[in-house]
């Protein structure tokens, strides 16, 4: 299923037959970019009115915790996708009316679910999530310690074997 | 025991993957679950796509269901679920409310003189504020809202025709019942 807003990460359809003119074209566009440095700096970043430093770090931070549900392997604070830029408003405007941090991932967790927060949230269904990977390593450990103890129990049966070989044999082998 | 061990666990493996295999074909990973089923629809006061200076709002639509259908002139997919639209929307039995999402109002009039309208009435969002309280991040869209005003259905994606006999039909046959 095709998701409409533009992922700036579109692939390429039609690979074999417009690589070439795809080379060109990008060719072309970083030339463009070294022309104007200023462009790729300036499309993620909105001109948004801060208070002071202290609230653009603010801003920065939070956005960072936060999923673009467009480009959804991007974050707020770097997605190009126009609802990104829709959602960093949005958090702006709340963070102006004086919400903190976590009333703001509320007020988004209402309307797109806990899918926004890169950070899923310690609760039962993502206990699985959480303590999985401790789960497996507790898992594998135990069946490297039983096959250990095994392995040295049988190595001990084996020498007293070899041992009671050496005796009846003495050292003719 | 200790020789079947490493067998078992590539079993283990096998299931894990195919299960995951299995899943991904019957869900679509990136679709975002809405938190918004089965509770009160956002408050909305949106202009008609047609006349501006008129409105529609939350409270104006309540006391029958209605389908919300969420789209847009630029959007692909749209295109697609579109034809749908026309053959089946007249058949639902409850008003089909066109939401233009992010769109310039002569491209949306544009776009469904083309194509035709399938829609009772079109509202305009524009600026896209008020999707975001719907939880809308992409097109096409729907939402159907009972008449109470509660949203008690999500679709993400387009519809197919399979999609309106399996889950939306059913569900408005249910929710004409409730109806008083």
């Amino acid at each position: 299923m095709s998701r409409m807003l533009p992922c700036w990460s579109a692939p390429v359809r039609d690979r074999g037959a417009s690589r070439s003119r795809t080379n060109a074209l990008l060719q072309m566009l970083f030339a463009l970019f070294l022309a104007f440095p200023g462009i790729a700096a300036a499309q993620a970043i909105d001109p948004l009115p801060f208070k002071d430093h202290a609230q653009e770090v603010r801003f920065q931070n939070l956005t960072r915790q936060l999923r673009c549900l467009v480009c959804q392997n991007e974050n707020l604070a770097d997605s190009n996708a126009d609802l990104a830029r829709d959602l960093r408003r949005e958090v702006f405007g709340l963070m102006q009316q004086g919400k903190s941090d976590d009333e703001i991932k509320q007020y988004l967790v209402a309307r797109y679910s806990q899918f926004v927060l890169y950070d899923p949230p310690v609760q039962p269904s993502t206990w699985l999530l959480w303590f999985g990977p401790g789960l497996f390593l507790a898992l594998g450990a135990t069946v490297v310690v039983l096959t250990i103890r095994k392995r040295s129990r049988a190595t001990r049966i084996d020498s007293r074997l070899v041992d009671n070989a050496t005796i009846e044999q003495g050292d003719d082998w | 025991m200790s020789r079947s061990l490493p067998l078992f666990g590539f079993l283990l493996l096998v299931a894990l993957f195919g299960f995951g295999i299995w899943w991904n074909t019957r869900h679509d990973p990136r679709e975002v679950p809405s938190p918004l089923i089965d509770k009160p629809a956002p408050e909305f006061v949106l202009p008609l796509l047609d006349d501006p200076t008129q409105t529609v709002s939350k409270a104006s639509m309540l006391g029958k269901p209605y389908l919300v259908n969420v789209f847009a002139s630029w959007c692909i997919a749209c295109g697609e679920e579109h034809p749908v639209l026309m053959a089946e929307g007249r058949t639902l039995g409850i008003p089909l409310v066109g939401y233009d999402y992010k769109d310039a109002p002569e491209d949306a009039k544009a776009w469904l003189a083309r194509h035709g309208n399938p829609y009772d009435i079109v509202i305009a969002d524009q600026p896209g504020r008020t999707a975001i309280d719907f939880g809308v991040y992409g097109a096409p869209e729907s939402f159907l809202i009972d008449a109470r005003g509660v949203i008690r259905y999500k679709h993400i994606g387009p519809f197919t025709p399979e999609i309106i006999e399996r889950e939306l039909k059913p569900l408005i046959a249910r929710l004409k019942q409730e109806a008083p």
